[in-house]
């Protein structure tokens, strides 16, 4: 007799694993992302500035890089390290926050509409109206006619936080609606569906166990990618002066705060700019590689 | 076709009216809104006078309908006049903006000209750099051409406008001295001298837009270029004994520029998008720049209807795509 343990078929776990790691770009941007991402956390405990009093922030404005201060100092004497760990933590917090209610959205939507026969029309409506929406204009128009009420109800950086987040997440659930919504459509006529609903498994029961497990590999993607689209539009408004308050940095903020040193500090401008340049092509790599490393017909070649 | 074309006019006006109406709503009941910044010190029967001054008294049901009706039938109506001399809709209230007291298209019809050469010039650069990488990119796939394109492509949607932008103002600007770091919206080409100059102040923000263009645009033709390539009438084609430079530019080319000429017109309401950051950058005094200006000043009037121009010109522009699309490609129309 064969021994049949032999023949265990490999996990698909890691046979994505394996794929996702022969993407060379996939693999520069994880370990850059992870590199990103473990700096801002443990960052802060690593690199404590001295507290400075008032005369000694002073005299320790517009500084060049030194030892005390790695990247320098800004226009009232702030450690610009300190900022840029500082200004990391809250856009990448933007980015996956914002990413994961534009997915609960846009999967939920998709999920419904793809399912659901009689909800389909009007969803699809409904996504093809926030599409043509004009997003930039709006999402300015919605802080800047929001932040004072969202402020005064829970404070200055919690409230830019919500309303920023909140906003980019509501307009860019799109994408994922649709990617969901195509692949429910495929999904919800196969057998083993079928074989569910003749059982009579409840709608819920079979979206959940059934239908939802099945959609995650496009739903990754879409996640990643929208990441980076988080990040740049978190930026955009931060750059227009329209995103957070400037004692609560994010890199976007930080890079429109050195605009105006820019011809005589450019690396104030640079070190922010850098910092959202590599996340965001980092993350779009991790995504390009997922996507090959998801689809079946391109793993194990 | 002129039954599809009718068809997706049709379409096109239910999702300009509700977009029209999330717009006016989200401006109108917003808590920050200046009807709710008048001072205290103001007795209440100014208030009321200042507050219907702006039109702000009515229901919201009737300033929406009043608003349409400006935008739809009473701007447009001012337009023609002021083309062919003709009296329509005169002496009507039109869309002031709160700013200036002037009306709303006006200023708007003084910064489109501003917009349009510079994005305009860019999105033309961006074709025009793209289109070639695509083709050879994808003729010789995996080639270190392709890889380098590749990369370009990947670095061209990753590193955003305004670190681009700001990268070239610091080198070019800056450093080098080559180009002014500010345009200037006031200069008017006359001769020679100001025409080299409205090149120089205009070359920065041109390729901060056009290089982020062609990024996408070229990720476009080269999949296109890819699909193709394989297809069955490609090699009908060589066995015919066709010329590489005939199979390629002209059997494969034609085909593949179909989806791509639809995305170009997708990509140029979200252009325009894009311009708000480049026009704030470089201090370009288009539509963008005035959006903002009317932001940060609380110009309700002046906010919705940019806001709504964008929306327009997005509907237009997946009209104009959806119907192109039909044009080139016989298969693609259900009529």
């Amino acid at each position: 007799m064969t021994d049949l343990s032999a023949l265990k078929p490999e996990s698909q776990t890691r046979a994505i694993w394996a794929q996702f790691r022969t993407h060379k770009g996939a693999a520069f941007g994880l370990l850059v992302l992870g590199l990103l991402v473990l700096a801002v956390l443990i960052g802060p405990l690593l690199w404590d500035p001295p507290k400075l009093s008032v005369v000694e922030a002073l005299k320790s404005k517009n500084l060049g890089p030194s030892l005390r201060f790695p990247l320098g100092t800004d226009q009232i004497g702030r450690d610009m390290l300190a900022r840029m760990i500082q200004a990391g933590k809250v856009s990448l917090a933007v980015g996956f926050v914002a990413m994961f209610i534009a997915l609960v959205v846009g999967t939920t939507i998709g999920v419904l509409a793809g399912y659901y026969r009689w909800l389909d029309g009007p969803l699809m409506r409904l996504t093809d109206v926030f599409l043509a929406l004009p997003l930039i204009p709006l999402l300015l128009v919605l802080v800047m006619l929001f932040r004072d009420k969202v402020a005064s109800l829970i404070g200055p950086e919690l409230g830019a936080f919500t309303l920023i987040v909140f906003a980019i997440g509501i307009t860019s659930w799109m994408q994922a609606a649709r990617i969901v919504r195509g692949e429910v459509l495929a999904l919800k006529e196969r057998e083993y569906v079928l074989a569910a609903r003749s059982i009579g498994t409840p709608a819920r029961r079979i979206i959940w166990r059934h239908i939802l497990p099945n959609v995650v590999s496009p739903v990754m993607v879409a996640a990643t990618l929208g990441i980076a689209d988080a990040i740049i539009t978190e930026s955009v408004l931060s750059f227009l002066g329209l995103g957070f308050p400037p004692d609560f940095p994010t890199w976007g903020r930080l890079l429109f705060d050195g605009l105006q040193y820019m011809q005589l500090y450019p690396e104030r401008v640079i070190w922010p700019g850098l910092a959202i340049s590599l996340t965001v092509l980092s993350v779009n790599y991790i995504g390009d590689g997922l996507r090959d490393a998801l689809d079946p017909r391109i793993r194990g070649r | 076709m002129l039954t599809y074309t009718i068809r997706r006019l049709m379409l096109a006006i239910p999702t300009l009216l509700v977009i029209s109406l999330v717009i006016f709503l989200l401006v109108d009941l917003a808590p920050g809104s200046p009807m709710s910044e008048i001072p205290l010190t103001v007795p209440p029967e100014v208030r009321q006078k200042m507050i219907a001054a702006m039109g702000a008294d009515q229901p919201v049901f009737v300033r929406y309908i009043l608003w349409l009706r400006q935008f739809f039938w009473v701007e447009p109506a001012q337009l023609v006049n002021g083309w062919f001399g003709t009296h329509f809709a005169e002496g009507e209230q039109r869309i002031l903006s709160w700013q200036s007291r002037s009306p709303v298209f006006t200023v708007i019809g003084q910064r489109i000209p501003q917009t349009l050469t510079v994005i305009g010039t860019a999105y033309l650069l961006g074709i025009a750099i793209a289109l070639p990488i695509g083709i050879y990119s994808a003729y010789r796939q995996y080639s270190l051409f392709d890889q380098l394109g590749t990369l370009f492509a990947m670095i061209g949607f990753s590193v955003p406008t305004f670190f681009s932008g700001t990268l070239l103002i610091i080198v070019f600007a800056v450093w080098l001295g080559w180009f002014p770091t500010k345009y200037d919206t006031m200069m008017s080409v006359t001769d020679w001298d100001s025409f080299v100059k409205q090149l120089r102040q205009m070359t920065l923000p041109v390729l901060t837009l056009g290089l982020a263009n062609a990024a996408t645009i070229s990720r476009y033709m080269r999949s296109s270029m890819l699909e193709n390539m394989g297809a069955d009438y490609v090699r009908t084609a060589r066995a015919k004994g066709m010329s590489e430079r005939v199979v390629v530019l002209k059997h494969v080319l034609r085909n593949s520029l179909i989806p791509v000429v639809t995305v170009i017109a997708l990509g140029i309401p979200s252009i325009f998008g894009g311009a708000i950051i480049t026009e704030n950058l470089f201090g370009v005094n288009g539509i963008g720049a005035a959006l903002i200006l009317a932001i940060h000043a609380n110009d309700l009037p002046m906010v919705q209807t940019l806001a709504f121009i964008f929306a327009v010109l997005i509907v237009l522009f997946n009209l104009i795509a959806d119907i192109l699309y039909g044009f080139l490609d016989p298969r693609i129309r259900y009529d």
